[in-house]
């Protein structure tokens, strides 16, 4: 015991030398950060209003030029059964009924006035915990509250940033496992940049009883909890919430800004938007600002502003770069721009030849004779083709087709039991070579996004659409690389 | 213990309880004993005495009753400091249920002044804390079932379901102590509800009365006990004496020994 007193003590004081150097060396930034916060303390208020609350993945206007003001936030919190993915139910415990909770949107210097209500038919007792707000508990020790009751706290706000908001009610981490999260936005005085749209976006982990994928009503699993091993990994609290029909929008040559958030309760997300560059990040919502950044790392609990301007129309995909939480827990929202081509920005797919690599020679010659190359392939037997298609099915769809051919709800269609596949084998080959754009019904689920065309040839083609056509209760028939050719010439 | 023995006990108690027989007969008699409860260490369980429990929580035709009778607890009638305004909320009047409700489902939205008062005049009392917990633990082969991850799981997932309160006592599971519904329906008073304090701010408690959490790693332990205890104390923790919630009923206790008079 002794020694560990000792051992603490060393500890300290080696910290508070560290602290002292630091504090040398920085002196003068923070006594003038310290003024700012003090000053807005002394932030007068004029006037009160009731906060404007959206639900995701809305965010409310800018407070603009407004003065501070007393800013009443009303709050419910409603326990109610949602959906978790296609077939699959959840009892969300939520703020204000939507998971990420409504997003609130304060100016620095405003008192805000919180009244959190906790729904009479709700179960359990809730409070809440903004970060945003200085104080013991972040307003949790104020605001606990039990069913069919209301409480009441005013907090100033002191600092610009996003800040996350979650429940503090034992179980914390089951209460922010059931949906209990969302932000607040302190602006500066005078707002934000203007920018032409701006998007509200929280990911956060599911434990569920069943699998991922498993119908019904699925609880929450403490022991998965506990072992950080997610079942679903989102944004907006659902798969598939900003896919598709729900996808964000924005118009060519716009800013465009993220509010993004991290529920957890466990993951760190690697946030990440395919096809774009944030042109500006502010760190974890904070006011440092980085720029020309691929990927931003959101913690459990914190946030991130990210801006960026689009330039050419297409679908954006939103992910967590751990990517296996995209692709196979639900972490992908997309973002779909409409409006002019810009071929100099991005130029599609300009030309198509064969690699063969093996095929000794001049480099300028192998250019000129690509025709050539494309030599006649021994014929293989079915069960060869069938191997040689899963190797390519492997490489080339995968990533979107998943490992049984089952897709993603809402952004790739499945090929598994597939009526459009089996439907039209002249078309699925036309696909495979010439991708495909635009809305189409598979097994009475419509989907709207794009694949590209593959770059495969004659031979591979014909394999993996075997190789698709003998798995997961297709019609069995046979591509040949003549089926191909055939179609492909017909182009 | 025989069960001749009980039906002994119980018609002693019948004969020595004229007046309210008829409630008498529908308790059970729980064996006295220690238990370890969420808040203890292994140094400090608790000890409980024998006792006897309402075999299902008191219903809203029960209750009804009791208002023809004790017009000072009806809904107009009630004392502010008695009940907030959420008492009976969803009756018609200070007498009729509201159409949609069933007569055998608990009454909730009664206040713990009202619930006490319920069971005085009944010559009962509400359970102890201590006592609900100890009876709670078993589920319907065993005294104490809460290292067991289906019963926890089974508490967890009522927890998470909506609504529950409308549901006919005795529709969940009759445990081995014969009591049914202590979980799956409503949450229950207890006469000492808040004799253990769960702060609003969860997280501090943990410095705060080390006896709660101290020794037994409570928050991060991985039995799914903790869990189920812990959102129970935590709703008690939320409650006043006056407050009336829809998800919260009662039932009655009662000493083996009589009380004296």
């Amino acid at each position: 015991m002794r020694t560990k007193i000792k051992s603490k003590g060393f500890f300290l004081s080696v910290l508070l030398l560290a602290i002292t150097i630091m504090s040398c060396g920085e002196e003068g930034k923070d006594s003038s950060e310290n003024k700012l916060v003090a000053s807005n303390a002394n932030i007068p208020v004029t006037l009160e209003m009731e906060a404007e609350l959206t639900s995701p993945p809305n965010v409310p206007r800018s407070v603009g030029r407004r003065k501070a003001k007393k800013l009443i936030v009303n709050m419910e919190v409603l326990e109610e059964e949602g959906e978790m993915a296609d077939g699959v139910s959840y009892v969300y415990w939520t703020f204000g009924g939507s998971v990420p909770g409504s997003f609130i949107r304060t100016r620095v210097g405003d008192e805000v006035e919180f009244h959190l209500k906790n729904h009479p038919n709700n179960k359990l007792p809730h409070n809440i915990d903004l970060h945003a707000a200085t104080g013991p508990g972040g307003g949790a020790a104020s605001s606990f509250v039990a069913p069919g009751h209301e409480t009441q706290f005013s907090f100033k706000v002191l600092s610009p940033g996003l800040y996350v908001y979650h429940c503090a009610t034992a179980p914390v981490g089951m209460h922010i496992g059931n949906g209990m999260y969302g932000l607040i936005l302190v602006e500066p005085e005078g707002g934000l940049p203007q920018v032409d749209k701006e998007y509200y976006i929280m990911q956060g982990d599911f434990y569920t009883s069943g699998e991922n994928g498993d119908k019904g009503l699925q609880t929450f699993n403490m022991e998965k909890a506990i072992e950080e091993d997610a079942d679903y990994v989102v944004f907006n609290g659902k798969v598939g919430s900003t896919t598709g029909d729900n996808a964000i929008t924005a118009e060519v040559g716009d800013r465009v800004r993220l509010f993004v958030g991290n529920g957890g309760p466990n993951l760190v997300s690697s946030f990440h938007v395919i096809g774009e560059i944030f042109d500006v990040v502010r760190v974890e919502g904070g006011s440092m600002i980085n720029e020309n950044v691929q990927t931003t790392i959101i913690p459990s609990g914190g946030a991130a502003i990210v801006e960026f301007m689009v330039d050419v129309p297409g679908t954006y995909i939103l992910v967590d770069h751990s990517i296996f939480r995209a692709f196979n827990k639900g972490a992908l929202g997309m973002l779909k721009v409409t409006g002019e081509e810009n071929k100099k920005i991005y130029s599609g797919t300009q030309k198509e030849s064969v690699y063969q690599p093996e095929i000794k020679g001049d480099k300028a010659d192998m250019a000129m004779n690509t025709k050539k190359v494309e030599k006649e392939a021994p014929l293989k037997n079915r069960a060869e083709r069938i191997a040689a298609g899963k190797a390519v099915y492997a490489q080339t769809c995968f990533a979107c087709h998943q490992a049984n051919g089952q897709g993603v709800p809402n952004a790739f269609p499945p090929l598994a039991e597939s009526d459009y596949l089996n439907a039209d084998v002249d078309r699925a080959i036309g696909i495979v070579l010439n991708g495909n754009k635009g809305k189409i019904t598979v097994n009475e689920k419509e989907y709207n996004g794009i694949m590209t065309p593959q770059n495969l040839n004659d031979e591979d083609t014909a394999n993996v659409l075997t190789y698709v056509y003998d798995s997961w209760g297709n019609s069995k028939r046979d591509v040949t690389p003549d089926m191909v050719k055939k179609k492909r010439s017909s182009h | 213990m025989s069960p001749s023995f009980f039906v002994f006990v119980f018609s002693v108690f019948v004969l020595s309880f004229s007046t309210y027989a008829q409630s008498v007969v529908d308790m059970k008699l729980i064996q006295g004993g220690t238990y370890l409860p969420l808040y203890g260490v292994d140094s400090l369980t608790v000890k409980v005495n024998s006792f006897y429990m309402d075999e299902y929580p008191v219903t809203n035709e029960e209750f009804q009753e009791f208002l023809k009778k004790n017009h000072k607890w009806q809904k107009s009638n009630i004392k502010g400091l008695f009940a907030d305004a959420n008492y009976l909320t969803e009756w018609n009047d200070d007498s009729s249920l509201p159409l949609n409700a069933n007569l055998n489902a608990p009454v909730t939205n009664v206040s713990w002044f009202a619930a006490k008062n319920y069971c005085d005049c009944l010559g009962k009392r509400l359970p102890l804390l201590d006592e609900w917990e100890y009876v709670a633990m078993a589920d319907e082969k065993k005294r104490d079932a809460r290292t067991d991850t289906n019963y926890n799981q089974y508490i967890l997932n009522w927890y998470e379901s909506p609504k529950s309160f409308n549901k006919q006592i005795g529709s969940t599971f009759r445990n081995y102590w014969g009591i049914y519904d202590l979980h799956g329906l409503v949450w229950e008073w207890t006469i000492d509800f808040n004799s253990v304090l769960i702060s609003g701010e969860s997280r501090k408690d943990v410095d705060k009365d080390s006896n709660l959490f101290c020794g037994s790693a409570a928050v991060g332990a991985t039995d799914l006990m903790n869990y189920a205890a812990f959102m129970r104390y935590a709703f008690r923790g939320s409650l006043k004496a006056k407050y009336s919630v829809k998800n919260l009923g009662f039932r009655c206790a009662k000493d083996v020994e009589p009380v004296k008079r």
